[in-house]
């Protein structure tokens, strides 16, 4: 009895210690355990977690797509190439089926590129929905769930709504036979179409390389205080403004280009890695898509993110507590901006860079060529199982058909 | 048109006019053509015509206007194609201290054209403008203690000084040198003939900690001389370091030096004596021309002099010391400069003080040294020369090389002063003020008559004035600026005489 009540005080003492407790890192350089929502799961490993088998599907769905045109290979939605080339020689990958408990459907929908670079999402729909047939008919895994322990990458700018601009990709909606499927996007916004419960946002690719031949001493002083470069105003689509990243772009500079605090432009930089390393905070408002893969610049960087977005679901949100690391702005108070930033204590900010200095944060956010512990691969599979186990609902009954194979514009039918 | 060019693109994001026609939507889906559709098309038409003519979109400010967009809820769409600003929320106050959270869940973001919001005053609040420095400085201060040295030494510097034109000049220049060192500061200030206000009222302005030492003698007129009473000054600075213990790196700070910051994070890492690179700047101010350039210098065989105006530590391959760089000083030996305001090279000792810094425990009795370091005590007793720190070692081949090996320079040797006998006004505040008043060229009243029978009398005084100062500004020649004076009186004279032809 007097054993049970000992136990009983040092408990929260154990329990209140490990919160919040602050590391060591590596080069004693002080840096703070990250733990989200879902927990201390940065640097968890899935291997053992899960089994994935990837489909065979034939090339035309991928090698043909990416010989054609190689630049898919460093745009920012190479991740879809980078994670079938990951799990093929991923430890989680099966060749056995029938103990998978994801599938995943290597096909490179975000490959079709415009002379610009820009991927053109016109034939994306079709060719989803012809990979969909070529395994519903191939294998029985997909009927079995109707795609319910499937999961797709679309990194493209509203996920699987398949279209740049946003009004024609809230009037498609999510891809109907994908209802089911998890889908790996980066898009992310709360009570928005394009998000399905139960997605996983992943940050969009940024070349480690090229970052990393970019590195300054750490000791450089960081001297700016807010870093921007961008577009503020779309000249070519949106002239007068206020249509592009819904005028909080066009309000940044408007109230801010004047403030010798703010090192905002639309310049092309060679030094803009550097800069980044020597500024405090930088901007990552939205712009026709409220995700931008400056969030991952900043994090590697070390730069605290502030995020201007309403709504935006960030990479991984239940693992990495993104509100610790980055400031937040809502976008109705873009003009006060200077006053918000200048009012963040000092101490708030030092744990912010402690924080964002933590190894396993920038792990996170990359996609090295090969694959290493910790890094944005790894936490999709994380993500992936901690979804598990499926539930026994999932499997549907034979006969009963939930999804509409001919729901959809018109032009979705037509074969690829 | 618009449309047309659109569609013709292969790139993207075209911008229909989808929200402009947003009541005409609704009805051109459905294909029927009823009166009401044909009107809207006709009042689009005629729009576009204008807004053609205009050079913004009518249009839509029109339809704002007549119809008020009641179904788009919460975000504002008060259309700004004028960018005014929009009272969207007070202007003075901003928000108040809310959690910097992302919107609350709930809230809907719309699709569309959107406001650009503007606060009223769209710039910079000074009080905020501190407050970012301040948020700066500190982060800066956190990556210095995570990044660079770890638990700095304070720093003592000795600069000998005394009251002369160019002290100003070379003092302020140390003095923000010092104000900007990152670490803990004392700084020794050695006055010769004793502690004066002059001295002390330029230091003050520093913030730093300053102890203010007279030491008795006039400052000698001839450089040799003069070195040799430097010295006697900095021993009786070292004297005062170890009688208060004080604990750090002594370097010394000639007043006459110019010092990179790069300097003092580089003697952080003495461990007891060490030495840097200076660069010598000999430097003639008169018409001698320029020093002659750099030869190649190929007696390597003595290996201890070279042409490089540099001097310090010489390394091996291996980067330990092997000997020193002095300044070759024989080209300039018969042309340098004796005494003080002599038109000739000012030349540098063999190794001058300067790149020397030492560990402040060196100096200190009864405690711990290396058994290579003489106690202070012995040295420089009896009248005998120290030409440098060398002296107090038994042993130079201790002094560690700083600046990897000697090779970086941070510290710059340069000697300008004026002649012994130049004056200036004490702490260069005129006062009186001049007494002289030289007409402008030009008044701003172009009609008003010129000074009329009392000119007479001003332009004698005029006149007598300025042969006064013709004498005075002799003796106050810089060396540089000798060729400027001789110009000034000159003018003064002939406006002067023009002013009297014009007169009679």
């Amino acid at each position: 009895m007097g054993f049970c009540m000992w136990v009983l005080l040092f408990l929260p003492l154990f329990l209140w210690s490990s919160v919040g407790e602050k590391g060591i890192g590596r080069g004693s350089v002080p840096t703070e355990r990250i733990a989200g929502s879902a927990g201390d799961v940065l640097e968890d490993n899935p291997v053992g977690k899960l089994k994935v088998y990837v489909y065979e599907l034939p090339s035309k769905y991928n090698k043909k797509v990416l010989q054609k045109d190689p630049r898919c290979l460093t745009h920012m939605f190479a991740a879809e190439i980078f994670m079938h080339q990951f799990l093929l020689s991923s430890p989680v990958r099966t060749l056995n089926p029938s103990e998978a408990d994801w599938f995943y459907t290597p096909v490179y929908t975000t490959c079709d590129l415009a002379p610009n670079g820009l991927p053109l999402p016109f034939k994306s729909p079709r060719m989803m929905r012809s990979a969909i047939q070529l395994i519903s008919t191939k294998w029985p895994y997909w009927n079995r769930t109707e795609g319910a322990d499937h999961f797709f990458l679309v990194p493209h700018d509203f996920g699987a709504c398949f279209h740049y601009q946003e009004e024609k990709a809230i009037k498609r909606g999510i891809l109907p036979l994908l209802q089911r499927a998890t889908l790996v996007q980066t898009f992310g916004q709360r009570n928005h179409v394009c998000l399905n419960e139960g997605s996983i946002t992943i940050p969009p690719f940024a070349p480690p390389e090229k970052m990393q031949s970019h590195l300054i001493p750490p000791d450089t002083p960081r001297s700016i205080f807010v870093y921007f470069r961008g577009l503020f105003y779309d000249v070519n689509n949106d002239p007068e403004g206020g249509y592009y990243a819904r005028g909080a772009r066009a309000s940044i500079w408007e109230n801010f280009k004047n403030n010798p605090l703010f090192d905002i432009s639309t310049d092309h930089p060679t030094t803009y890695y550097e800069d980044m390393q020597r500024s405090i905070f930088c901007l990552c408002p939205l712009g026709w898509a409220p995700w931008s893969p400056r969030l991952v610049e900043a994090v590697i960087f070390g730069c605290i993110p502030v995020i201007i977005a309403d709504d935006i679901v960030l990479p991984f949100a239940d693992a990495i507590p993104w509100e610790e690391i980055g400031v937040f702005v809502a976008e109705k108070d873009v003009p006060y901006l200077d006053t918000i930033l200048t009012s963040i204590p000092v101490e708030v900010v030092l744990r912010k860079q402690r924080l964002l200095a933590n190894p396993s944060m920038k792990q996170a956010m990359l996609f090295p060529q090969p694959a290493q512990p910790r890094d944005a691969f790894h936490q999709i599979l994380n993500g992936l199982a901690r979804k598990l186990p499926h539930g026994k609902k999932i499997f549907l009954k034979p006969r009963q058909k939930i999804l509409n194979w001919t729901a959809g514009p018109v032009g979705d039918m037509k074969p690829w | 048109m618009k449309q047309l060019t659109a569609l013709q693109q292969q790139g993207r994001r075209s911008n229909s006019f989808r929200n402009a026609s947003a009541p005409l939507d609704v009805n051109v889906d459905g294909s029927i053509k009823s009166p009401a559709t044909i009107f809207w098309l006709v009042i689009h038409g005629l729009c576009c015509l204008v807004s053609l003519v205009l050079g913004f979109r009518f249009s839509r400010l029109v339809f704002f206007l007549l119809f008020s967009t009641s179904s788009t809820p919460s975000t504002t769409t008060i259309y700004t194609a004028l960018q005014t600003t929009l009272p969207s929320s007070s202007p003075a106050t901003p928000p108040p201290e809310r959690n910097i959270s992302s919107v609350g869940g709930g809230t809907r973001v719309v699709v569309g054209r959107h406001g650009i919001l503007i606060r009223p005053w769209p710039h910079p609040d000074p009080a905020e403008v501190m407050k970012a420095h301040e948020i700066i400085e500190r982060v800066q201060s956190e990556q210095r203690s995570q990044y660079g040295i770890k638990s700095p030494r304070a720093v003592i510097a000795i600069t000998p000084t005394y009251v002369r034109t160019f002290q100003t000049l070379h003092l302020t220049g140390v003095m923000h040198s010092l104000m900007n060192v990152p670490y803990d500061l004392i700084w020794i200030v050695v006055e010769a003939g004793g502690v004066t206000n002059e001295t002390a009222s330029l230091i003050s302005k520093s913030g730093l900690k300053i102890m203010h030492i007279g030491f008795d003698g006039k400052m000698p007129i001839l450089w040799e001389a003069r070195h040799k009473f430097e010295s006697k000054m900095r021993l009786h600075a070292l004297r005062v370091v170890r009688e208060k213990r004080l604990d750090g790196i002594v370097m010394f700070a000639d007043d006459s030096n110019m010092h990179a910051l790069e300097l003092f994070d580089e003697i952080q890492k003495v461990k007891w004596v060490a030495a840097a690179s200076i660069g010598i700047l000999a430097h003639s101010g008169g018409s001698e021309g320029e020093l002659p350039m750099i030869r190649r210098n190929d007696s390597v065989g003595d290996g201890k002099n070279s042409q490089m105006p540099i001097q310090g530590p010489a390394c091996n391959s291996s980067d330990h010391l092997v000997g020193w760089h002095t300044f070759n000083t024989l080209p300039f030996v018969e042309r340098s400069a004796r005494y003080i305001g002599d038109r000739a090279i000012v030349l540098p000792q063999k190794l001058e003080w300067a790149g020397f810094v030492l560990n402040s425990r060196l100096l200190w009795e009864d405690t711990d040294k290396p058994a290579w370091v003489k106690d202070l005590e012995e040295v420089g007793r009896d009248g005998e020369d120290v030409e440098s720190p060398l002296s107090l070692l038994s042993d130079a081949s201790v002094v560690e090389p700083l600046g990897s090996c000697g090779r970086k320079v941070m510290l710059w040797w340069l000697r300008v002063e004026a002649r012994a006998d130049s004056k200036f006004p004490a702490r260069w505040i005129i006062d009186p003020p001049l007494d002289i008043t030289v007409p402008a060229k030009r008044t701003p009243w172009p009609d008003a008559p010129p000074e009329l029978p009392s000119s007479g009398e001003k332009v004698i005084t005029i006149q007598e004035n300025t042969e006064k100062r013709a004498t005075k500004s002799g003796p106050r020649r810089k060396r540089s600026s000798r060729s400027k004076r001789k110009h000034t009186p000159k003018v003064l004279e002939e406006h002067v005489s023009s002013n009297h032809s014009r007169d009679n």
